[in-house]
């Protein structure tokens, strides 16, 4: 059958129209729906305010195969959808009616993963007449800072540290709805996935995050010296902002095989001490860097991996010594959730941008300077 | 009235009437773009039928057989659609509607990608005027479909048919009328996950 030309005079069809701004622009009561990875996030903000975060993971899902299984992913979130709008509006205390506008994640992400939550937002901004704002998963990261209850704004301009299974990327945000830079990201492995490939290889359960910790208590960080990738000067002129964790995970594996080789009783506890401190001092050596040579004394930090106790500790040292503000949202706003996209929808509307139109897609390399799609 | 959606090859949305006249229907056969096309097909169907939210009385989705990836675009849009209107949903064998209106035994057959068909076979339709599934649906290598369905020789072929959602909203109106079941709420993958359990790690030491 053709499809017949949209006859404007016939909008009896109470549906979003796209480029209406939402009624309400200076508190906006916004749902977000996140689903780029294993985390089926929905949050709903009112401005800066949070009034729910309902996250269903199916993590426990992927532990067998030590690591997210994309496909595993996307059917735990269409199965999850239903419930956790249900419960994030139950806990909220609102109805779908009363919301202003609605905000997905189009990207970047697992792409058959972030289709659900596209396909979703869609029909229920259709079905309710709400408007939708497409936004980036790591603006959202930082964007989840708007949403602390301690009564402290973040500054900006700030450099954002976002580290997780999927992603490990600096930015230097000078606006959080118009001007994000991508000064570097991981160009092999995510910090998170090489935390779970050394859990792996030292034969411990996934997530390898919280393993590596529990097993480092005691551990001698300075045992072994694995390699700080992009690190050497002659990958700091194309590479200063950039990370790479491949040959940290092998050079890893190679040391512990030599040792199980020569059947030396080492200490895992040093292992995985050392490994972590490797990837920590990458981490924060690249982030104060950006922070000092572009003269932004700020650091947030996003992202799953954020809730390793050494990334926390060794960012405090390291900013408190470089005089560096530091800043960590609470980490249930850290790991991937709705919350945050709620919140940088929110961002947009009081910032007075329009709407997205239906058509967008998910885009999983959606390149951070596009906050919205 | 009820929107219709249905992904498990392009997309297809429509609403028909309780008369069962198609008051819009839009189609795409493209295969990857289910999660781009979906909101301007809903939105367009409303329009094009002069239709309100409120006019509607059901969300019909075509619960497969399909390709993953596609076919869980349309069965999301149309549980939030119901879920965000206020409506029941209706769940369907995407099958049976191809199979709708069909007289003679017939085989449905549609593409499962990799080289595989999903298949359904039907005695004819019942006195209800819906079509009697006698197998399927399930999977089969496209090469071995005789081999794989029940008397394959007894069935005529019906494959490479486009789906239309209109046909999904007008199975559902039967259901409805002859207070039949509607399909179950599990999207039919009949694929497990591509993923194998690894042995562990490998070395990377000779």
């Amino acid at each position: 059958m053709s499809n017949p030309a949209p006859n404007p005079a016939s909008a009896v069809a109470s549906s979003a129209l796209s480029g209406q701004l939402p009624a309400n622009t200076t508190n906006p009561l916004v749902l977000g729906i996140e689903t780029s990875c294993d985390e089926t996030g929905i949050g709903i903000v009112r401005g800066n305010q949070l009034l729910a975060n309902v996250i269903s993971s199916s993590m426990d899902e992927h532990a067998r195969y030590g690591g997210v299984v994309p496909e595993v992913a996307a059917r735990a979130h269409l199965e999850a959808m239903q419930p956790a709008l249900e419960q994030a509006l139950a806990e909220a205390g609102v109805e779908l009616s009363e919301l202003d506008a609605i905000a997905v994640t189009s990207g970047p992400g697992l792409a058959g993963a972030l289709m659900v939550g596209v396909a979703a937002a869609k029909a229920l901004s259709v079905a309710t007449g709400k408007p939708l704002y497409a936004v980036n998963h790591l603006v959202g990261h930082v964007g989840a800072d708007v949403l602390r209850d301690d009564g402290t704004e973040i500054e900006l301009p700030t450099i954002a540290l976002l580290v997780s299974g999927g992603h490990t990327s600096l930015l230097l945000v000078r606006d959080l709805v118009s001007d994000v830079e991508l000064l570097g990201e991981t160009i092999d492995d995510a910090a998170g996935e090489a935390f779970d490939k050394v859990a792996r290889l030292l034969g411990l359960p996934y997530p390898g995050g919280p393993q590596i910790d529990r097993v480092a208590i005691g551990g001698n960080p300075k045992a072994i010296r694995f390699p700080r990738g992009l690190t050497h000067t002659k990958d700091v002129d194309r590479h200063r902002y950039d990370f790479s964790f491949s040959g940290l995970k092998t050079s890893v594996a190679r040391w512990v095989e030599r040792e199980q080789d020569a059947g030396t009783d080492f200490s895992i506890a040093d292992v995985a001490a050392s490994f972590r401190e490797a990837v920590v001092d990458v981490l924060l050596t690249k982030a104060v860097a950006a922070c000092v040579d572009r003269e932004v004394p700020r650091l947030l930090l996003g992202g799953g991996v954020v809730a390793n106790y050494r990334v926390r500790e060794l960012a405090a040292a390291r900013c408190a010594e470089a005089g560096i503000e530091l800043r960590i949202p609470p980490l249930s706003l850290c790991t991937d959730n709705g919350a945050m996209i709620a919140a940088l929808g929110a961002q947009l509307i009081m910032a007075g941008k329009e709407p997205s139109t239906l058509g967008f897609s998910a885009d999983s390399t959606l390149p951070v300077t596009q906050i919205q799609a | 009235m009820l929107l219709a959606i249905d992904t498990s090859a392009g997309t297809s949305v429509a609403i028909v009437d309780a008369q069962g006249v198609v008051r819009a229907e839009h189609n795409s056969l493209d295969t990857r773009k289910h999660a781009e096309v979906i909101g301007d097909f809903i939105r367009g169907c409303l329009t094009d039928a002069e239709c309100a939210v409120t006019d509607l009385t059901g969300v019909v989705a075509g619960m497969g057989p399909g390709p993953f990836t596609g076919l869980r675009v349309g069965i999301v849009a149309a549980r939030a659609f119901a879920f965000g209107a206020g409506l029941p949903l209706l769940p369907v064998v995407t099958h049976d509607a191809l199979a709708l209106g069909e007289t003679e035994p017939i085989v449905v057959a549609t593409d499962a990608r990799r080289k595989e068909l999903y298949w359904s076979t039907y005695e004819g339709s019942d006195a209800a005027g819906l079509p009697v599934r006698v197998a399927g649906p399930a999977l089969a290598p496209a090469a071995e479909l005789a081999a794989s369905v029940p008397s394959f020789e007894h069935f005529q072929l019906r494959d490479s048919q486009p789906v239309h959602a209109s046909n999904l909203a007008r199975l559902a109106f039967l259901l409805r009328e002859h207070h039949r079941p509607f399909a179950g709420e599990e999207a039919l993958y009949l694929r497990s996950p591509d993923v194998t359990l690894s042995a562990g790690p490998k070395r990377v030491t000779a």
